[in-house]
């Protein structure tokens, strides 16, 4: 057993347990349906504000990227626009193409050391495949969930809700992307776990986000399909978070439990969020190998902490050696 | 080399396997044939460098200041407010292992540590530690360690583990790039005079005598007229090169490897032959420079302060010389300098022309602001116009594959110049797999200063991925050379090529053109620039 996914593990059953009892038993519907996540929230964009101002905010002294494909060099040469971009724009799609299609993930290549003696490296797109799942899935998710924050519910919503169901299942419906999220979150807990090198280089820090993930997810799925809890109470708590018209303390007592569950679930990860390594999220943007032109030596970078350096001149070079420079016949500035 | 078994048994006993116990509880140990001799003191002296004693990495004390964790964590901090690129690599990194198997040290060591993830995290944990609630809070639950010392000789061993050769970053979903944590972690170590000797030495040497080997003048001199007695021999032309020639042209600066050692010595010839037949033919003067006569610049694996400290002499001997811009020669690390930091840390370089090539009268967009060019782009751009005059079946004997060296390839895109000037001057070329080139590419395994004797072990092993790449187009299409455009593979390859892959040498680009290009006035050649019979020529040659 590894201590790192057990710790994670039994903290998000904690919040569980914490949420569980304290709205079941102890009543305390405000305290985890309106102080916790008011103040969720407030950490989180306060703190993500401030990370990506720190990050923003310092300097990018040389101008670094890694370049993945033929440059702009003499005008018959065919270059690589978006993996080697030298413009702005053609950087633009370099960043919009790491982080909507995860590029470099889709480069991905597992290396083995055949027996005959010839090192492998083929192509290995599950990582690239249950990453792309996991993020679009969440993302879809978080969407479909604006119906509960907006009123009249917008078209757009309503549509990724009907797209989201296509693959009608019996009754109820089913929204794919709940699953897909479950699944994938599943997927790459797993393969943290049985992959001996990943498990070596996991963190409880890893694991957590993880777990509180699929918390959510699964308490989400439990309330649609199986409690079925009741949608107008939640939306009435809901939508009165965001436009501070909170329902009465006896509306939001009636509200299941599992509900508060998912609602801390969510605040603990909206709080924890700045903390942790989920801020890749604003630091992708940032990336100085990803973000900036290969246009180094046409466009001057300015590093703005460059500072004047002891150098060895051609004078005191001279000095050293103008006797054996004069003898080899070498030119020089000053004869003696 | 002697001390490891045959190349065939080596690779069935590199096994990747993960210790039982966490990777913070699994102790380093600095074994003989990975690790480089620590600096000489007299070398950290000459460039005033902190901390400069005799000290034995091997041994139990490593003799460091008092307050030696004052000096890292202040170090740290100053870093971090310095560079995006730390502080956000110390920040984002999921652990998603895609760079794992990505790393040719991992690949050929086994060593998990060499994962660059992990090499990453061996900084990360420390930086969580001094700089973060989470980390200060839970400590190692949140993956915090104090700077002990024996992390401290855990960073020694695996930055001196990475040669930044940045094939990671180019795997990574956000880019980030283990040659930024290394340069970063070889800086913190500098601080406490922890380099190692083949990178201090070089750097002192290059500081006061203009290049890495420690070359006076009158000797580098003497070397490149021992050449242009060689190429007399060989082609019946008598040529006289330039130094240190005020109002020349162009200056041209590559790295000192290739003035001293075979098979980089042929590359230099390849040079020689082609600037002496722009002068007889277009009227142009290239110089070279003994004060500017090393192009790579060890500097850049030492700190950002000492690479800008030694990267100073190309402008000034250019401003002093008055070309009108700069020429570079084959090197790898000395390219990602020129590209990507030179004109930043050493410009703006106003008393240069934006280069245009003379001949052709081609202007270098892409070089307009550093005003420098790389050989390849200034060659190949000759041959598209038609300017050299080049018998290509010179190089029949050769099979030949092309190594893109890593800084060109990934801090460049460096990757089509040289092959056009492959293709023009040599008609047997085959590439290596796909996934071993261009951006790809497999470092040589000993770059970033770890080109010494004694880390043999990690160079061989380190070296695999591309010996192993090589071996296969070698036993596929007889490929019997390997091309480059860097001197320290020129340099290191000879050994890699012995052990993994015998049959195969090791060739510069320019010394393909030095036997392709035909000189005004040059005798029938008989043999090709090391002293071999040309094909059809075996005859001859014996008369």
């Amino acid at each position: 057993m590894n201590g790192k996914y057990l710790y994670s593990l039994l903290a998000v059953i904690v919040l569980s347990l914490v949420a569980y009892v304290g709205t079941a038993l102890l009543r305390l519907q405000v305290f985890f349906g309106v102080i916790v996540p008011y103040l969720a929230m407030l950490v989180f964009v306060a703190m993500f504000a401030y990370r990506m101002l720190v990050w923003s905010r310092s300097p990018v002294p040389f101008r670094i990227p890694t370049t993945a494909g033929q440059a702009k060099s003499l005008p018959w040469i065919q270059r690589n626009r978006f993996d080697s971009p030298f413009t702005k724009w053609e950087v633009v799609v370099r960043m919009a193409l790491e982080i909507l299609t995860f590029r470099s993930l889709f480069r991905n290549t597992r290396m083995q050391l055949k027996e005959d003696g010839r090192i492998a490296y083929d192509l290995e797109l599950w990582l690239w495949l249950f990453a792309i799942t996991f993020h679009y899935a969440f993302f879809v998710v978080l969407l479909r969930h604006l119906r509960f924050f907006l009123e009249p519910v917008p078209y757009a919503v309503q549509l990724l809700g009907t797209v989201d169901t296509f693959l009608q299942i019996g009754t109820p419906v089913i929204s794919m992307s709940s699953f897909a999220l479950a699944g994938a979150v599943l997927v790459l807990f797993l393969r943290r776990v049985y992959l001996p090198h990943l498990r070596f280089i996991s963190l409880a820090a890893d694991y957590f986000p993880l777990f509180l993930i699929f918390g959510i997810a699964f308490t989400g799925i439990y309330m649609r399909y199986i409690t079925k809890i009741d949608v107008t109470a939640a939306k009435a708590l809901t939508y009165g978070l965001v436009s501070f018209h909170l329902p009465a303390v006896a509306d939001m007592q009636a509200i299941s439990p599992i509900f508060y569950v998912h609602l801390f679930f969510v605040s603990v990860l909206l709080a924890y969020f700045p903390f942790s390594k989920l801020m890749h999220l604003g630091g992708v943007f940032l990336s100085p190998t990803r973000n900036l032109p290969n246009n180094t030596r046409a466009v001057r970078h300015v590093n703005p902490w460059n500072y004047p350096v002891k150098v060895h001149t051609y004078d005191e070079y001279e000095d050293d050696f103008r006797d054996k420079m004069i003898e080899a016949g070498l030119p020089v500035e000053k004869k003696e | 080399m002697s001390d490891l078994p045959k190349a065939n048994q080596l690779y069935h006993t590199i096994e990747h396997r993960t210790p039982a116990t966490d990777w913070m509880d699994t102790p380093t140990v600095i074994r003989k044939g990975i690790y480089c001799y620590a600096a000489n003191p007299k070398s950290l002296e000459a460039l005033s460098a902190p901390n400069p004693r005799e000290w034995n990495p091997v041994e139990e004390d490593w003799k460091l200041p008092d307050n030696w964790q004052e000096i890292i964590h202040k170090g740290f901090k100053e870093r971090l407010e310095k560079f995006r690129s730390f502080k956000v690599f110390m920040d984002i990194c999921v652990r998603c292992g895609a760079c794992a198997d990505k790393c040719h040290y991992f690949i050929g060591t086994g060593d998990p540590k060499n994962m660059p993830v992990l090499r990453a995290e061996l900084l990360r944990s420390v930086y969580r530690n001094d700089f973060t609630m989470a980390g200060k809070i839970m400590g190692r639950v949140a993956g915090a360690r104090p700077m002990t010392l024996e992390v401290l000789k855990e960073w020694w061993s695996y930055l001196f583990q990475c040669s930044e050769c940045r094939r990671c970053s180019v795997f990574c979903p956000y880019g980030i790039d283990t040659a930024e944590i290394t340069i970063m972690g070889r800086e913190l170590l500098n601080l406490l005079g922890l380099n190692i000797d083949w990178i201090a030495t070089p750097v002192a040497n290059c500081y006061r005598t203009g290049n890495h080997l420690g070359i006076q003048p009158h000797a580098f001199k003497d070397m490149l007229d021992f050449f242009v007695d060689d190429i007399e021999e060989i082609t019946g032309v008598r040529m006289a090169p330039n130094f240190n020639k005020k109002g020349a042209d162009i200056l041209f600066i590559t790295p000192s490897g290739d003035v001293f050692a075979d098979p980089g010595t042929y590359t230099a010839m390849g040079y020689l032959i082609l600037f002496h037949y722009l002068k007889e033919k277009y009227g142009l003067e290239v110089t070279w420079s003994t004060y500017a006569s090393e192009g790579g610049n060890f500097g850049f694996f030492t700190s950002h302060e000492t690479m800008k400290r030694l990267n100073s002499k190309m402008y000034a001997e250019a401003k002093r010389l008055g070309v009108k811009w700069i020429l570079g020669g084959e090197c790898g690390h000395m390219w990602r300098v020129i590209h990507q930091y030179m004109d930043t840390m050493n410009g703006p370089a106003d008393f240069l022309e934006e280069p245009v090539n003379p001949i052709t009268g081609t202007r270098f967009e892409n070089a307009k602001s550093t005003k420098m060019v790389h050989i390849t782009e200034f060659t190949a751009d000759l041959i598209k116009h038609n300017k050299l005059e080049l018998d290509p079946g010179r190089n029949d004997n050769v099979v030949l594959t092309f190594h893109d060296s890593c800084n060109p390839a990934r801090g460049m895109g460096l990757l089509e110049e040289p092959r056009y000037v492959i293709r023009n001057t040599c008609r047997h070329f085959y590439e290596m797999p796909a996934n071993t080139i261009r951006e790809n590419t497999f470092c040589c395994g000993s770059g970033s200063g770890l080109n010494a004797g004694e880390d043999m072990e990690l160079r061989l092993t380190g070296g695999l991925p591309r010996a192993n790449a090589v071996k296969y187009v070698h036993e596929k299409h007889g490929v019997n050379m390997l091309g480059c455009v860097c001197a320290i593979d020129r340099a290191v390859f000879p050994d890699l090529m012995r052990y993994w892959v015998p049959g195969v040498d090791v060739t510069g680009v320019h010394e393909l053109v030095g036997n392709a290009l035909i000189l005004p006035g040059e005798k029938e050649r008989t043999t090709n620039l090391r002293g071999e019979d040309l094909p059809g020529m075996e005859d001859e040659a014996d008369e």
